[in-house]
Order: structure tokens, then C-alpha cells, then sequence
């Protein structure tokens, strides 16, 4: 069973990586669906199948969610405003590639400093829940596009989601239902704001949105 | 009754979606807050049961915030009456740059306004940090829509600035709750409730280090919510581009739950032992956004961002307060209290301004007390209040908190403090005084500054509730604000 979660984990992280280096929106839409259903499949492999009715229903929920609403809104949104298929870094592709596995060093550095005080599944899981967090942070201050920040938002709570994952049976299921009822309706409004951006803007770059200052 | 709390306004909401009748709607939407505020002074006289396990429960700070949301969701909604009935017309001119554009449907933003208090009142309800969470991003979406209420492109800015950054910034709280849980988790123990009873009880067994961390990541998160500097660039954008009516529910009442988040955390800390720690992260964030707040406010063009940065300056002296502790916990609680109060007004009047002078650069404004005298007069009483002269209950309660820190021989904090506060006070009289006295500009009339009783009532009645507790603090209060100092480690 170890296998298969440390299968998951280098997914998750070489995910990461591709999203950090690709320049075709659709792709990177692609990839963190295919993240989110590496997500969803990680509580079952983690507490051993799908014995149990909750946590049955909990993954389908993530992977509805993640793997298929989410990726289908931002790929209408996309289209509806028919933006460029590129997400316009201000930090170029090859800084980006180049970051990331730096960054991946210093998580897995961090992750060994802080012990977790329980029964580990797998040594892997906080340094790359870590590294998916950073990695959405940084795809949300380093690209221009609206639609890229909110990918990177979901990507960085995917982290957090990792990370949460290591005391998966500690949380009572109305407070997880509760996270991604809220998560999705985040994405949804974001996608509805992305919209009305276009409209009355007509492009969504973020760093043209300029007109407050101090 | 706390279940009664959170579904009035939800049932409202849902009821205000699919009337279609305007005048119906705002009877309903007024009625819903009045049943609101009934509901919070009924749980003053009778603590209400604790619902689902002890999930939701109205503690002492908890019902002090709850209280402050609610008299100000209620002033705010006669306000958003008067508001709404000016704000008829399909499209209209930005004073700005000229571009035409409409309004969010009534509906919509009635709609958004209730669930919005829906969502504080969970906040302020929940014991369990999980569903404090969940609540708390809540509110986020739930105002997202109503600062796009005028939909041009600053306000659209300002929202998406909004959405994005404390989206984010909860995010992150929500990793502090995860390591909270690691903290309290033991090996083999598969039971971590992260009931805030729970955890204060346990509080000695914490995982220091995790603990710490979570504390950080909490502060940070929610602290981004609460305005804390240099966390807070979502706030004057926000503010300054949201209706009077929403900037002044934002900043009475948004931030004060989001500071509850912090509160609670800090409780947490205070359990375990480490107080220390929170204590002087808070007093750190604290210094940090006065000094912040002060540096823009001097030479400030806008008013209402002017207000906005005021609210980073009373958002920092919570922290301060909390900080320091002691007396000065007390000092905050009274302190939020009457922020709120003092805040609320001046949004409203500030909303009166903008509606007859159509413009946010305070150097165009001038003579409002010779256009529209009530409204004058209640910004300069506003303006009284803000800074914190007395009779008005911010002196009351920054001379607390200053006290306290001589008290403890703070010396160094309390004399940064009180400068900056006096600081403060200079930049914004130039402003202030500069648009209450001298001559009008010329288009505009005393015709075009006439008033309702709806504009004017609900800032004259928080200003007199601040004018109140700056000279009178009821016993009922009095013992209500010792109880949540005590809570959060202060007397």
C-alpha cells in the first residue's frame, strides 16, 4: 500500500513541476484535473479501499469536484472570454523550471525538521504537500492571467488538502464537506469575476488592473 | 436559538432572491435584521443552549461580537433603505471617468447582505475551529458581491484584489488549523476534535512546535481578513470602492470577526502556555499597522480610503491591546466595541457625502456643514470620536490600553503608540476640518444636499451608542467585557 501512496506523491510532485513549465492554459487545466483526481484517490489508498461508506463518498466528492466541475468551469471560462491560450508569466518558464526543484529541496528539508508527532503513512506526504503549496503560491504571484491565479488558488489548496490528509480520520466530515463547499463556490465566484473582468475590460490581466493605488 | 440566529437571515436571503416586489423585499430585509438584534438581547438575558455537541455556542467574546454585528447590520439596514431608494436609476454616469454603468440587482445584493450576516453570526458561534473556518471563507464570498455592487472597472479590481488575496490568506489559515490538529494529535489517539473547549483543556499536552507554527499560519491567514498591516492591501481598494453601506459592515464588522479567529487562537496559545509567544506576535503586527495606518493617512487624497486606513490603525491598536494584555485586554474589547460604533457612522456619512459632493477627493469637498448641516455636524463628531477625544468612547478605551502599557512598563510601545496616534490625529484633522468648514463649490446647492431621516438616523444613532460608553459603560457591558478580557488571558 505504501507504493501506491509514494506513486501518488511523485505524481503529485512532477504535477508541480509541469505546471510550473507549461504555457498552454488548456494544459495546465488539464493537469491540475488530473491532480485533483490523484487527490481524490489518495484518502482510499491511504485507509484501505472502499470499505468505508464516508470515505467512498468523500473521494467521489473530490474527484466530482476537482477532477471534473472545476476543470469544466475554468475551461468554459477560458472560452467565454476567449482569452489567449497562454498564461503570460512575469517570471519566464525557465526561471519557473528552474525554481522548482530548488524549492522541492528546500520542502523536503523542511518536511525532515518538523517530526510529525503521529504514525506517518509516508515520510513523503508533508514535504510535497509543502512543495504543492508553494507551488500554488507561486503560480499565483508570478502569472499575469486571472485565470492562472485561480489555478494556482486550487493548486495551493490542493497542498493544503495534502497535508490535511495526514490526519484525514481526525476531521469530522461536516467540516470537510464544509471546506469544499467552500472551495468550490470560491472557484465560482472567481470564474464569474474572471467573466465580468473581460467584459468590461476587455482582457483579464491582472497586472493591468492597476487604477488603485495607495 | 442560535439555530434561529443564523436561519433568519439565511431564510430571508433565500425569500429576497425570489420576491420580486422591491418594497416587499426591504420590508422583509429590515424586519430580518430587527429579528436579528431581537435574537442577540434575548441571548444576553438567557445564555442560549449550546447546538451540535457544543459546536455552537455563544461564549463571552462570542456574544459580545455577535452583538456589535448585529446593531450595526441594523443600523445599516434602515441606511441601505434610504441607499437603495436613490440608488434606483438602470444606468448611471462614474464621476470618475465618465463611463456609464449599472448596479447589481437589488435582489442580489439584498440577498448577499443577509447571507452575509448569516455567515458572521457562524463566526462568532462556532467553537470548533474547522467550522470557524468554513464560516470565515464564507463571508469572504458572500461580500465579494457586494463590493462589485456598481459594476465599473475600480470596484471590479477591487474585488477581484479582495477575493484573490483572502482567499489565499484563509488558505493558509486553514493549513494553521491542520497543524493545531497535529499539535493536539497523539499517536494512536484518533480522536482530535479541535473543539475549542477541548483544546484549551488539553492545553499543557500541545505540541509546542506545531503549536507555534499554527500559530503563525492563523495570525497570518486571518490577519489578512482583520486588515493587519502589511497584510492589508485588499482593504483600502475594497473600502474605498464598495458602497458606504458595505465599507462600513466590512470594517465594523468583518474585521472584528476576523480579529474573534485570531482571539480564539490566541486562547489556544494562552493554554498551552505559550502566551508569550502570541502576545508578541500580536504587538509586533500591532506596531506595524499603526505605523503603517499613520504614514497613509498623512497626505491622504481620498476620504474613504482615508477611513480605510483608519481601520488598519484601530485593527493594529486590537492587536496591541491584546497583546499587551492585562488591563489593556479590557481595553480592547471596549475598544472594538466602540470602533465599530464610531466606524459604522462614519462610513454612513461619508456614503451622505459622496451621494451630494460625487466625488471621493476630500480636497473638492469643502463647506459641507453650511450644504447639509446634519450630515456636517455628524462628521465632525464622527471625526471627534475617531481620533479618540473625549466624550466619546475610543478615548475611554485607547487611555485604557495606554495605561496599561505604562502599567507594565512598556514604556518604549506606549510612547510609539501614543505618538503615532497623535500623529494621526493631526493628518486627519487637516482633512476633516478642511471638508466640514468653508465655502461650497459652486454646483453644489443646498437643493442638491437635502437629506432623508433615513441617512441621517442610523450614523446619529451609533454616534450617540459611542457617545454613551465614552461617558457611561453599563454594568451589563461593563461585566460582558471583563468576561471576554478574561477569556483571552486579560481581566
Amino acid at each position: 500500500m505504501n507504493n501506491s501512496i509514494d506513486t501518488i506523491m511523485i505524481l503529485l510532485v512532477l504535477m508541480n513541476l509541469m505546471l510550473l513549465g507549461l504555457s498552454s492554459l488548456g494544459t495546465c487545466i488539464r493537469v491540475v484535473a488530473a491532480q485533483g483526481i490523484a487527490l481524490g484517490i489518495l484518502p482510499l489508498v491511504m485507509h484501505g479501499g472502499i470499505s468505508d461508506i464516508r470515505l467512498t463518498l468523500f473521494s467521489a466528492a473530490i474527484i466530482g469536484l476537482k477532477g471534473i466541475v472545476f476543470p469544466w468551469l475554468l475551461s468554459r471560462a477560458m472560452r467565454d472570454v476567449s482569452a489567449q491560450r497562454e498564461v503570460e508569466p512575469f517570471i519566464g518558464y525557465g526561471k519557473s523550471v528552474i525554481i522548482g526543484p530548488l524549492a522541492l529541496v528546500v520542502c523536503m528539508w523542511l518536511g525532515s525538521r518538523l517530526p510529525l508527532p503521529l504514525d506517518i503513512v509516508s515520510p513523503m506526504l508533508v514535504p510535497v504537500a509543502f512543495f504543492t503549496i508553494m507551488s500554488g503560491l507561486f503560480l499565483i504571484i508570478s502569472r499575469k492571467k486571472a485565470l492562472s491565479q485561480v489555478l494556482g488558488y486550487i493548486v495551493l489548496e490542493n497542498g493544503i488538502f495534502t497535508f490535511g490528509m495526514t490526519l484525514a480520520e481526525k476531521q469530522p466530515l461536516l467540516v470537510e464537506l464544509g471546506i469544499l463547499l467552500d472551495v468550490f463556490v470560491a472557484v465560482f465566484v472567481m470564474g464569474i469575476v474572471i467573466f465580468h473582468i473581460n467584459r468590461e475590460l476587455d482582457h483579464i490581466d491582472t497586472d493591468r488592473l492597476s487604477s488603485l493605488r495607495s | 436559538m442560535i439555530a434561529a440566529l443564523i436561519l433568519v437571515p439565511i431564510i430571508a436571503a433565500i425569500l429576497s432572491l425570489i420576491i420580486r416586489h422591491d418594497t416587499l423585499r426591504r420590508v422583509i430585509f429590515v424586519s430580518a435584521a430587527f429579528a436579528h438584534s431581537v435574537l442577540t438581547a434575548i441571548a444576553w438575558s438567557r445564555t442560549p443552549e449550546p447546538v451540535l455537541n457544543g459546536w455552537l455556542m455563544l461564549d463571552a467574546p462570542g456574544l459580545l461580537f455577535l452583538s456589535i454585528t448585529s446593531v450595526l447590520f441594523l443600523a445599516a439596514s434602515f441606511y441601505a433603505v434610504g441607499y437603495l431608494n436613490s440608488e434606483k436609476k438602470q444606468e448611471k454616469q462614474d464621476f470618475e471617468d465618465g463611463s456609464i454603468f449599472t448596479n447589481t440587482p437589488e435582489a442580489i445584493f439584498i440577498a448577499c447582505l443577509l447571507a452575509f450576516l448569516a455567515t458572521m453570526t457562524l463566526v462568532t458561534a462556532s467553537q470548533h475551529l474547522g467550522l470557524l473556518w468554513v464560516a470565515m471563507e464564507a463571508t469572504t464570498l458572500a461580500t465579494a458581491p457586494l463590493i462589485y455592487f456598481h459594476r465599473h472597472n475600480r470596484s471590479l479590481e477591487a474585488t477581484w484584489k479582495y477575493l484573490l488575496i483572502c482567499s489565499v490568506g484563509i488558505a493558509l489559515a486553514l493549513l494553521g488549523n491542520f497543524f493545531l490538529a497535529v499539535a493536539a494529535a497523539k499517536a494512536g489517539n484518533q480522536d482530535t476534535k479541535l473543539l475549542l473547549s477541548d483544546l484549551i483543556q488539553q492545553g499543557g499536552t500541545l505540541n509546542i512546535p506545531w503549536l507555534r507554527a499554527a500559530f503563525l499560519f492563523l495570525l497570518v491567514g486571518y490577519g489578512t481578513k482583520m486588515g493587519l498591516a502589511p497584510l492589508h492591501t485588499w482593504l483600502p481598494d475594497a473600502h474605498s470602492e464598495s458602497p458606504s453601506i458595505v465599507s462600513a459592515l466590512l470594517s465594523g464588522a468583518l474585521l472584528n470577526c476576523a480579529f474573534l479567529a485570531i482571539l480564539r487562537s490566541h486562547q489556544v496559545l494562552s493554554a498551552a502556555g505559550q502566551s508569550e509567544f502570541s502576545s508578541s506576535l500580536l504587538i509586533v503586527f500591532g506596531l506595524i499597522s499603526i505605523i503603517w495606518a499613520a504614514i497613509f493617512i498623512l497626505g491622504q487624497t481620498d476620504y474613504k480610503r482615508m477611513l480605510a486606513y483608519s481601520s488598519v490603525e484601530h485593527m493594529g491598536i486590537l492587536a496591541l491591546g491584546v497583546g499587551v494584555s492585562g488591563a489593556a485586554a479590557f481595553g480592547a474589547m471596549l475598544h472594538a466595541v466602540n470602533h465599530s460604533l464610531t466606524k459604522a457612522m462614519l462610513f454612513f456619512v461619508a456614503g451622505n457625502i459622496l451621494a451630494v459632493y460625487k466625488t471621493k477627493a476630500s480636497k473638492d469637498v469643502t463647506g459641507i456643514i453650511s450644504i447639509t448641516p446634519a450630515t456636517g455636524v455628524l462628521w465632525l463628531a464622527g471625526f471627534v470620536a475617531i481620533v479618540g477625544l473625549p466624550p466619546f468612547g475610543l478615548f475611554i478605551s485607547e487611555f485604557i490600553i495606554a495605561k496599561a502599557m505604562f502599567e507594565q512598563h512598556r514604556v518604549g510601545i506606549a510612547i510609539a503608540y501614543l505618538a503615532v496616534l497623535a500623529l494621526i490625529f493631526i493628518s486627519m484633522s487637516k482633512i476633516f476640518l478642511n471638508m466640514a468648514q468653508g465655502k461650497a463649490p459652486q454646483n453644489i446647492s443646498a437643493q442638491t444636499g437635502s437629506q432623508t431621516i433615513l441617512n441621517i438616523l442610523p450614523p446619529a444613532f451609533l454616534g450617540v451608542l459611542t457617545l454613551i460608553f465614552g461617558l457611561y459603560i453599563p454594568p451589563f457591558l461593563n461585566t460582558a467585557l471583563h468576561a471576554a478580557a478574561k477569556a483571552i488571558g486579560g481581566f
